[in-house]
């Protein structure tokens, strides 16, 4: 979720395998540098593996650039490796959130073959996508401060994580 | 050839510690066209005499500026055609870096790539050195950059270089005229008095080449009157 000069990103900690819950203390968000966090909902396998490539490559471009990447330009590399994999895709739909140039927020989700979707206030992704979409396009304002955005994504997930039998179980919130 | 035992293999040393082959390819730049380039405060130029072999050849194809991605041009001295064979490389790198990041190569990168090609090509089997040096130029995040890249593959940052025939002259010629706060349109006039200086005969818009970059970040072929 976007707000003024700094987004939120948030997820909740369960780990199931359909009805089943195994973990409850699973982490799907992840920093790639101070300024651009990763959400990966799907497949935990996937996902723990798709973070460590990404955080791979990531390292080998801050190495041989001296630089961090960009969100724009994160966002790019997740597509193409999830590309790489057109026809046995990693099973994973991630979330990239960051901040570029003069703190400008960007957000963006895509399909778990890397087709971007690109939004200038919030996106959702995983098993209560649906009921995060209304939760989200309720409660959400433009150019909300740090604490009001903070307030406004834990109130939405909670919100549609107790709509939804597969997910639960507290969660993380980060506000960047 | 024949100059000593060691100039037949180019991945031979000689005692003396030297890759004789890639001797041989500087001398290959120093006796080619003279190509100069010139860092400014708010871009870059570069610049080359095109001096055809009869006056029969049609001056308008000749182009020895070229470009490599929208903000980054390159110029060579030496060898032609293998001048081709790295332009042509170093398109695909760049395009390969925008397709995975949609993001133009950043001038460092891509002269580290055209580099690594150059160096590949001296410790090869079946191949040889490229007889060229280029200057390459551009305008990124990190503002105007102008880079030499050399046979052996060393390469370096410049606030203003030559290469070619004549570069002595052309390079104290530069160190007396260049200042840290130039600006593009004297930079221009600074590449054309030095090209000057070496010219034999008149120097007009036919047979002297100018490319520049400023802080449009487009890099475009200027025509000199």
């Amino acid at each position: 979720m976007v707000g003024k000069n700094c987004f939120a990103i948030a997820s909740d900690r369960r780990f199931g395998v359909q009805l089943q819950t195994i973990a409850t203390d699973f982490q799907r968000i992840f920093k790639i540098h101070d300024k651009v966090f990763l959400g990966l909902s799907g497949l935990a396998t996937d996902a723990q593996t798709l973070y460590q490539r990404l955080v791979f490559r990531h390292k080998l471009f801050q190495l041989r650039e001296e630089r961090d990447m960009k969100p724009e330009t994160f966002a790019s590399l997740v597509s193409a490796i999830l590309y790489e994999k057109r026809f046995g895709p990693y099973f994973c739909q991630p979330v990239i959130a960051g901040l570029g140039d003069d703190n400008k927020p960007f957000i963006c989700t895509m399909d778990s073959i890397g087709a971007k979707e690109l939004a200038k206030d919030f996106v959702v992704a995983g098993t209560a996508s649906e009921s995060l979409y209304g939760a989200c396009e309720s409660m959400y304002k433009p150019d909300m401060e740090p604490d009001e955005l903070f307030e406004t994504i834990s109130q939405a997930l909670q919100a549609s994580v107790d709509r939804d039998c597969l997910s639960g179980w507290g969660g993380h919130v980060y506000v960047v | 050839m024949g100059d000593s035992q060691y100039s037949f293999s180019l991945t031979t040393f000689s005692p003396s510690g030297k890759l004789v082959q890639i001797e041989h390819a500087l001398q290959a730049v120093g006796s080619g066209h003279t190509s100069l380039g010139i860092k400014a405060a708010n871009g870059v130029v570069i610049a080359t005499e095109k001096k055809l072999p009869s006056i029969l050849v049609d001056e308008t194809s000749v182009q020895k500026i070229q470009l490599l991605t929208p903000n980054i041009g390159v110029v060579y001295s030496g060898i032609g055609p293998d001048s081709r064979v790295l332009v042509r490389k170093s398109r695909k790198s760049a395009q390969q870096y925008y397709r995975l990041y949609k993001e133009q190569i950043p001038v460092t990168q891509l002269v580290r790539e055209t580099a690594a090609v150059m160096q590949e090509f001296t410790q090869s089997g079946g191949v040889r050195p490229f007889g060229v040096s280029l200057l390459i130029a551009g305008f990124d995040d990190s503002g105007p950059q102008l880079f030499q890249v050399d046979p052996s593959g060393s390469y370096f940052s410049w606030k203003a270089s030559a290469m070619g025939r004549n570069v002595s002259n052309a390079k104290t010629f530069l160190e007396k005229r260049y200042t840290e706060d130039m600006e593009l349109d004297d930079a221009v006039h600074t590449a054309i008095l030095t090209l000057k200086e070496g010219f034999e005969g008149q120097i007009s818009g036919k047979n002297i080449e100018i490319g520049i970059i400023g802080t449009d970040r487009s890099f475009r072929g200027a025509n000199s009157s």
